[in-house]
């Protein structure tokens, strides 16, 4: 009983976490720019594997192993926004245009209002 | 219907979602168009390598997959940081964004690399 009830939640978990993964792939390739597209890969790919880790250290069912996939799980939840947060602001310093269909780009104002202060 | 038949069935639906992901995305290093374009791709495409060694995993039952899976978590954050870096240092190229080379000629004589419309 124990056992099904275990292989029923990594099946759930591994079958959620390869459709977060999938969607955001199709994010990747639908989105107009690399600001959107990015939004995309970091949120629901960082999941997506992430559960399948999740998934791998409950099958395993070993507190040890648990513990180790937890802690993979929680470095990737903390690193992928500082990666997302370094390329956004990298890619718009350098110059890269938000897509034609954007209404607002705060950072934007925010630069001119500086150079208009110095 | 036993455990083993639907963990192994999960694993096979997960695996072939992983791989069309895999495709899609490599699919957007190949096209770009620019250069955080694919830096964002490569990024993705760890992360898939990590759902696959997860499945894995699970597949052949052998737990110290689970290290390999953060060591490359590790070392593809350290990489997406260092293509930042790059691209802070480097800037933009001329017309790669699209809009004309020569527009993008005369920006760069007068030195403004931060500089938009």
């Amino acid at each position: 009983m124990t056992e099904m009830i275990l292989a029923l939640v990594v099946a759930v978990m591994l079958v959620a976490g390869g459709i977060f993964t999938f969607l955001a792939a199709v994010g990747l390739v639908r989105l107009p720019d690399v600001y959107t597209r990015m939004h995309a890969a970091s949120k629901a790919g960082t999941v997506g594997s992430g559960l399948m880790l999740l998934a791998a250290g409950i099958h395993a069912f070993d507190i040890a192993i648990l513990t180790r996939a937890l802690a993979g799980f929680v470095f990737f939840v903390l690193t992928a926004p500082v990666a997302a947060h370094l390329v956004a602001k990298a890619a718009h310093g350098a110059g890269y245009r938000l897509a034609r269909a954007t209404v607002m780009d705060d950072m934007r104002e925010a630069e001119k209002r500086n150079a208009k202060k110095r | 219907m036993d455990a083993q038949t639907i963990i192994s069935a999960a694993a096979a639906i997960a695996l072939l979602l992983m791989c069309a992901a895999f495709f899609l995305t490599a699919f957007r290093v190949v096209r770009g168009p620019t250069l955080p374009d694919r830096i964002v791709a490569l990024d993705m495409l760890v992360a898939i390598a990590i759902g696959f060694i997860a499945v894995v995993a699970i597949r052949t039952g052998f737990n110290l997959y689970i290290d390999i899976a953060i060591a490359l978590g590790l070392v593809g954050f350290l990489a997406t940081v260092a293509f930042a870096r790059f691209v802070m240092r480097q800037g933009m190229e001329a017309g790669e964004d699209g809009e004309t080379p020569a527009e993008g000629r005369k920006r760069e004589k007068t030195g403004k690399r931060r500089k938009r419309r």
